[in-house]
């Protein structure tokens, strides 16, 4: 499991608005050429090899499944900010404001009042 | 030697600022009514006549990120830019550029590795929405120079409760002893129970509305003691995810001190207890 690399994967398309947009059209896609070329840079002129995502991960994160992230422990303001970035506006376009943000809720519904599963690494 | 002209905690929003603006017929049924605290929970910082802020926040994966997450870290920059993409995109906060207060960036991050705090520093930050919407709710004119100080609240394994109390001390003796005839004040934002990508978040209340009573009775009459005692990273956790705020508010209280707030106020919003404090430890504005 690769919970630093999941949380690259939201830190670097959330912040990113083309990436983002690739993500939401063509996940697989996105995901595929992220771990090629996006997750491995260290910075501007430096690569990286240590990381890799479990396919479980590679799964979720092509899935949009953000039930799944939050699960594995990713870090729950990238999730959330990510899926927000989204869905956000076609929910609230057909259901009304916030809809997306309580739809996220009622699919976590099984984890109240349990302790979650830590985002620490 | 400089003024300690006022002490600010308040839980940060990053929507006050869109749903105060929308056409009234698109605000939410609190928007006039959060307005309102919020100018005049602006005026206790106004009246403090402040030259100088010393701003308290935490940098949300904006500019930082887990290949190198500062535990405490200053700015020391002579002007810093403000609000990333993703919080345009996300909460529609405008642009800024902040003009910052690089002796006293300076005098601040000698004293504090001085007194046993060996800060992260940064000559090129730019400042996310945990200080730039204090600066919109306290200080729209965004007209004062800063000393940006960030903690991580967010990214565990996280400080003690105590360590930010500890921390708020230092940072007020650092004050006492600026030699400067300047009036500083302390702006720092955090939150009180907060579910964020959980279950609870977006709820009808914030996630634990007890907790939120508490926290607001304990800060509004300075009980570090009762904070200590019940306050733990577990704790904040179980009432809710994103709690872990609530310790800026504790760093607030340390540079006030163990003294009873002389502004309190709250609004409880929808999915969250809103919450603003006001300490004058040295003197009291007119």
């Amino acid at each position: 499991m690769s919970k630093y690399y999941v949380n690259k994967f939201l830190y670097t398309v959330d912040r990113d608005p083309e990436l983002l947009r690739r993500y939401k059209e063509n996940p697989a896609a996105l995901v595929a050429s992220w771990e090629q070329s996006i997750g491995p840079r260290l910075n501007d002129a430096e690569m990286s090899t240590v990381n890799h995502l479990t396919e479980a991960e590679r799964r979720a994160l092509v899935e949009h499944d953000y039930v799944a992230l939050f699960e594995m422990g990713a870090h729950f303001f990238l999730s959330l900010t990510m899926f927000i970035a989204l869905h956000d506006e076609d929910w609230s376009a057909r259901s009304g404001p916030l809809s997306f943000q309580r739809e996220f809720a009622r699919r976590l519904e099984h984890w109240l009042g349990k302790d979650y599963p830590t985002i620490a690494i | 030697m400089a003024t300690l002209a006022a002490v600010l905690a308040t839980t940060h929003h990053p929507f006050y600022l869109k749903a105060t603006s929308a056409p009234p017929d698109q605000q939410i049924p609190q928007a006039a009514e959060w307005k309102r605290k919020v100018e005049a929970y602006r005026e206790t910082l106004t009246r403090a006549e402040p030259d100088i802020l010393v701003m308290v926040g935490a940098d949300h994966f904006h500019q930082f990120f887990l290949d190198n997450y500062p535990t405490f870290m200053i700015g020391k920059a002579p002007r810093y830019d403000a609000t990333f993409y993703n919080e345009e995109r996300e909460f529609g906060l405008p642009k800024y550029v902040l003009e910052g207060h690089e002796e006293l960036s300076g005098f601040m991050h000698r004293g504090l590795l001085d007194r046993g705090f060996d800060f992260s520093f940064s000559h090129e930050l730019k400042i996310d929405h945990s200080i730039i919407c204090p600066i919109i709710t306290t200080r729209p004119d965004a007209d004062l120079p800063i000393v940006p100080i960030y903690t991580n609240i967010f990214a565990p394994p996280l400080p003690s409760p105590k360590r930010f109390w500890d921390l708020g001390r230092a940072i007020r003796d650092i004050i006492d002893e600026y030699p400067s005839d300047k009036r500083i004040a302390a702006v720092g934002s955090g939150h009180l129970s907060l579910e964020l990508g959980g279950p609870r978040q977006f709820g009808q209340t914030g996630p634990d509305p007890d907790f939120d009573r508490q926290a607001i009775e304990w800060l509004s009459t300075g009980n570090i003691d009762e904070i200590l005692a019940n306050v733990t990273h577990e704790s904040m956790t179980k009432s809710g995810n994103a709690t872990h705020g609530f310790m800026d508010l504790i760093l607030m209280m340390g540079i006030a001190g163990p003294i009873a707030a002389d502004y309190v106020d709250n609004l409880d919003l929808y999915h969250t207890m809103e919450a603003y404090f006001t300490w004058y430890p040295q003197e009291r504005p007119a």
